[in-house]
């Protein structure tokens, strides 16, 4: 009688809905991420069109994967490129060594670069992997350049990991709601993202069975001061 | 038949396109990226990452790769996931070696790729240096979405690509024969 509840399990099984997720490039559906994700880099502009980078290397220099090349150049005097007295001439990042972490969002001191959504791409060549400074700015209305080997879907440029850790630094109660985000072209200044709290009233999934999702009211996200 | 006749009617490296031969290779095609069975070759973390696109709610096997093969003779796909040490090189070029024709290389994250953020003695600076790789996923580690997107870059590789090696294709190196004749070509790898 055993054996036959088994086969129980699995025959019920058969009317189950499938979990399979129909991924396809560019039409299927894609998992949901993580708003925090780490994706594809862009370089991003001011409202004006200038560029953020100004060739510090402070990004290459902390790259634990010594996958960014930077190199600045003075700006001309008559046309220049960023406000600063320097941009970023040659930019590349090397995908075929850049590991995500990152560490280059944070060392930025003028928020240049930030990271996308964007994980689900794929090379055939090496050459494809090395991102140069055409590829990785964005373009005029301030929208990351689509490559033919990314699958972009609509939204997944939006949310940028530095601008997430600068509305709120360490996750600290306090600075929820403050920006301290300089404005992007084509986004010009991000709101604030949301508190803690309310985030978690929104992610926690409403579904009956009990995988210790439960007591979520009274956790202490962020060392605030309580 | 003789050396120099084989050397005239190379078999199916002949084969010209034409309308009956071209729907045959659209089929041989198609019927390719639908059964790529992948090789066991798991290495690090990266590994996780695939066996989690073998799973149920990424499940590689709704693309005919039902199970990762145990023995490289069942094999035509190779996903090289993990860095690949100095002293794994050999092991992987042997099963390599070991796979049936037509064979496909995805080097599965950085560290298969470049080497990664492992810039050091023990590790292949690119696993492109021991097999010829197809499809580059990046990403440490790359999802299982990665990895589809791979594969299904792949899968278009294989259906645009060329069904057989053709003369004058492959590595583009020429070879004296020592009687004097004409240069032969040889190919060297796949076309």
């Amino acid at each position: 009688m055993g054996l036959l509840r088994g086969f129980a399990v699995t025959f019920r099984q058969m009317f189950q809905r499938p979990v399979t997720n129909q991924y396809v490039i560019g039409t299927g559906e894609k998992a949901p991420k993580p708003e925090r994700l780490h994706g594809r880099h862009v370089l991003n502009r001011y409202e004006d069109g200038m560029e953020k980078c100004i060739g510090c290397e402070l990004c290459a220099g902390v790259c634990p994967a010594r996958c960014i090349y930077v190199r600045g150049a003075d700006n001309p005097e008559d046309d220049p490129v960023s406000p600063g007295e320097r941009y970023g001439y040659v930019y590349e990042i090397n995908y075929l060594r850049c590991i995500h972490c990152d560490l280059c969002v944070e060392a930025c001191p003028t928020e240049a670069i930030t990271e996308t959504k964007l994980f689900e791409f794929s090379f055939t060549s090496r050459e494809d992997a090395v991102y140069t400074k055409d590829e990785l700015l964005v373009d005029d209305d301030g929208m990351p350049r689509h490559m033919p080997w990314e699958d972009w879907r609509p939204g997944e440029d939006e949310h940028t990991s530095a601008w997430m850790r600068a509305t709120s630094p360490s996750g600290s109660a306090a600075f929820e709601g403050r920006v301290a985000w300089t404005g992007e072209l084509g986004y010009g200044v991000r709101s604030p993202e949301a508190a803690q709290a309310d985030k978690d009233a929104v992610t926690v999934p409403a579904d009956d069975d009990d995988h210790g999702h439960d007591d979520h009211d009274d956790h202490d996200h962020g060392g605030g001061d309580h | 038949m003789s050396r120099d006749a084989a050397l005239e009617h190379p078999g199916l490296e002949g084969l010209n396109h034409n309308f009956l031969t071209g729907s045959l290779e659209e089929l041989v095609k198609w019927a390719r990226t639908r059964s790529l069975m992948p090789a066991t070759f798991g290495l690090a973390c990266c590994a996780i990452e695939m066996m989690a696109a073998g799973g149920p709610h990424y499940d590689i096997a709704r693309y005919g790769m039902e199970t990762f093969r145990a023995s490289p003779r069942q094999a035509d796909l190779m996903i090289v996931a993990g860095r690949v040490s100095q002293k794994m090189a050999p092991v992987l070029r042997q099963i390599y070696d070991q796979m049936v024709e037509p064979k496909w290389v995805i080097s599965m994250g950085v560290c298969a790729s470049s080497g990664g953020m492992f810039n050091n003695y023990a590790i292949v600076q690119g696993v492109d240096q021991v097999v010829p790789v197809d499809v580059y996923a990046p990403g440490c580690p790359p999802g299982p979405q990665t990895l589809l997107h791979a594969i299904l870059t792949l899968h278009g590789k294989i259906r645009d690509g060329e069904l057989t090696r053709r003369p004058g294709e492959g590595a583009g190196l020429v070879v004296e024969r020592l009687d004097g004749q004409a240069p032969t070509p040889v190919t060297l790898g796949r076309g």
